[in-house]
């Protein structure tokens, strides 16, 4: 779904799937080096960034490597020589990556990696799903999801600003959803290369610091003592982490001066300043659960819609904001914890006040298409519910619906 | 070729700072001291896990004095591919060289250092092998020999030996040699050898280890120089091309020069439960690796 005061602004209008909507923001910030490994759907993405390097678009140099773990390896090690550096994958390949996003987390090295969500084996499955970028959640990324291919575009080419900058100097993560976005046309505005300039400088290669021959010796990643670990490492991430939520204000206030485009930088609010009823989601289905509100409000429910754009750093202050005053949430999850239920509802679980009613509806994993009538009939039946019964407390409801009409 | 002279100018300085965490008669303190001769210390270091992330000691301090990276077991290789064409790009020159162990290379690592030959990217790999991983107490790796005692072979180890440094010249890289921590000059002109030339180059290191193999700590260059005198670890360089005994193994092409294998076997504590028809199989292993060289040395001549 295109939400039409999003897409305006100064730029050249261009229709293109996510993917390529990726690779552009990719050749607009210059980046230096590419390394990728293939994997469906995010193939789109490195065959296109292949292609602008061949024809000397992109000044980039391209590493084929071997594995997903192979390609972050090497576009962190061309961020410790001060590259700016991006990496793209999905699903098994990010699992295949999981050590790395570790030490790439904890190197404090700016390093962006898009993610085009997909499903985990087995069964083989390529279609959507978040539980893949919701895993990696500890690792010390700042992780963002998409809704359109506007936002992936843009959610892109910020991420490099934002992780560059001195006060983050984290890697970021960008989400989007597989095929619904990666593989689907939609209408977006790309500034100009001169707009993007003049905001992204290149990246300074002394910031943090750099691995070089000749140069400074300084050693990354040799045993620490156990405290000097605990107290400063760690804490130090937990730091960039809380300030890079001030930072994303900065950032996209900055591009929406530079774009005329405007985003609440970690929740988007839709119709919920005054809602009762809110729904919460992350990633593309977000457009279909803003139909699904638009119809509710037509028929007198007041409800409104919290979409997360970024899970980490966590937006608890943000969402605390929103749920203030509702009478009931109901949390969507297109993906799942076994042994525990939907993520998004077990984060924002402890945000809700034990006397707001509360559910969290698992659905659409695997690819199943969850269209507005469904977000429509299970928040109907919720409200319906809390109405009926005066408070309701359920943090796991799987959304089976019907296949083939039986 | 290098000469003791110049080495002299290195007496004094401290490439590697002085009260590291490597044991007694380490042999990568050893290697890794030639290694920063060779290139005059201007270079960086991407070090996977094992003994190497330890010796330098306990952060925020290091006793070694060049760019370093330590990085995940399997992902040396690639990092340092990434910091290369980095600092191709920054216009930035100098070596860029992996310092990696026989786990790290042979096992784990095996498939992102088979990629980056593969790409043939310009960085000098260092298999500094002891021949186990001796950092997480001797357990046995691909480049264990056969019947070695380690920790996860307790009776001996039953497979043979990768033979990293040949399945290097099979991905079309411009340098391969072997080396040993016993010979420094040897190794200290393979290094700057490789250093001159772009592309992916691979130096295989033999490194004895003193608590790992079981013999003093004293013995450490004894037991690496009889490693070559007894025809067990042969010094070779593969060149564009061109593959060549290298000058300290020369000798003992001549079968009848080498010195008796049981010299080597019984300086070293892995070994003591070998039986008789155990070294012969040993024996015949090395008649057939040299057999195997020299053939190569005719293909790649």
């Amino acid at each position: 779904m295109i939400n039409q005061s999003q897409v305006s602004g100064r730029g050249i209008r261009r229709i293109m799937v996510g993917d390529h909507a990726v690779a552009e923001a990719v050749k607009l910030a210059r980046v230096n080096v590419i390394s990728a490994y293939p994997i469906t759907p995010q193939t789109l993405i490195v065959e296109r960034l292949s292609e602008m390097v061949e024809r000397g678009e992109l000044k980039a140099d391209f590493i084929r490597v071997e594995s997903e773990f192979s390609a972050l390896a090497s576009v962190y090690g061309a961020a410790a020589a001060g590259a700016r550096a991006f990496t793209a994958t999905s699903s098994h390949g990010l699992f295949y990556m999981y050590e790395m996003l570790w030490w790439a987390a904890a190197s404090r090295l700016p390093l962006v990696m898009a993610v085009v969500t997909r499903t985990l084996g087995p069964p083989w499955n390529i279609h959507d799903e978040h539980t893949d970028i919701l895993a990696i959640r500890d690792s010390g990324w700042i992780i963002g999801m998409a809704s359109d291919v506007q936002e992936v575009f843009d959610m892109t080419l910020t991420a490099f600003k934002l992780s560059e900058d001195e006060r983050v100097l984290l890697p970021v993560a960008i989400g989007l959803d597989g095929f619904i976005l990666s593989h689907t046309t939609e209408p977006l505005y790309i500034p100009s290369q001169e707009d993007v300039d003049s905001w992204l400088p290149p990246r300074n290669p002394k910031v943090p610091y750099v691995i070089e021959p000749g140069g400074e010796p300084v050693t990354l990643g040799n045993l620490p003592r156990m405290d000097v670990y605990h107290e400063l490492h760690r804490a130090y991430m937990d730091e960039a982490m809380d300030k890079a939520k001030n930072v994303l204000h900065e950032v996209y206030s900055e591009y929406g001066k530079l774009t005329g485009r405007y985003y609440e930088p970690l929740v988007e609010c839709y119709r919920c300043s005054d809602a009762k009823y809110v729904a919460v989601t992350m990633g593309a289905w977000s457009g279909d659960a803003k139909v699904a509100v638009d119809e509710l409000r037509d028929g007198g429910y007041p409800v409104g819609l919290i979409r997360i754009r970024y899970i980490r750093p966590f937006p608890d202050e943000e969402l605390a904001t929103y749920i203030n005053g509702v009478r009931g949430i109901v949390v969507f999850d297109r993906d799942y914890s076994a042994g525990f239920g939907g993520v998004l509802a077990g984060e924002l679980m402890g945000l809700v006040p034990s006397n707001v009613s509360f559910k969290g509806v698992i659905a659409g994993l695997g690819g199943v298409d969850v269209s507005p009538s469904d977000f429509r009939d299970v928040i109907v039946n919720f409200i319906n519910d809390v109405e009926r019964d005066g408070y309701l407390r359920v943090r796991k409801w799987w959304y089976i619906p019907s296949v083939n009409g039986g | 070729m290098v000469t003791i002279n110049e080495l002299h100018k290195y007496g004094r300085t401290k490439l590697i700072m002085p009260g590291t965490a490597a044991c007694p008669g380490c042999p990568l303190q050893l290697g890794m001291r030639y290694l920063a001769m060779a290139l005059d210390g201007k270079f960086a270091m991407v070090i996977p896990a094992g003994c190497s992330s330890v010796i330098p000691g306990t952060a925020p301090y290091t006793a070694f004095t060049v760019p370093t990276m330590h990085v995940p077991f399997a992902s040396s290789p690639a990092v340092a591919s990434g910091l290369r064409r980095a600092l191709r790009i920054r216009g930035v020159d100098g070596p860029v060289v992996v310092w990696a162990g026989d786990g790290a290379s042979a096992d784990i690592g095996f498939a992102s250092l088979s990629g980056a030959a593969y790409r043939n990217e310009d960085i000098i790999y260092i298999l500094a092998d002891n021949e186990a991983y001796m950092n997480t107490g001797i357990q046995a790796s691909g480049t264990t020999p056969p019947k070695a005692w380690t920790t996860t072979s307790p009776r001996g180890k039953t497979e043979g030996r990768k033979d990293v440094s040949l399945i290097m010249i099979m991905h079309n890289v411009p340098y391969v040699a072997t080396a040993s921590i016993a010979y420094p000059m040897d190794f200290i002109d393979k290094v700057r050898r490789a250093a001159s030339i772009r592309g992916f180059k691979f130096i295989h290191l033999h490194a004895p280890c003193p608590p790992g193999w079981k013999f003093p700590d004293n013995y450490t260059v004894r037991v690496a120089r009889l490693a070559v005198e007894t025809g067990m670890w042969i010094l070779w360089e593969y060149n564009q091309g061109k593959l060549t005994i290298s000058p300290p193994s020369i000798p003992y092409k001549d079968k009848g020069r080498r010195k008796p294998i049981e010299e080597y076997l019984k300086l070293q504590g892995r070994f003591s439960h070998l039986t008789k028809e155990d070294i012969e199989e040993i024996k015949a292993g090395v008649d057939r690796q040299w057999d195997l060289i020299l053939k190569l040395t005719e293909i790649y001549r």
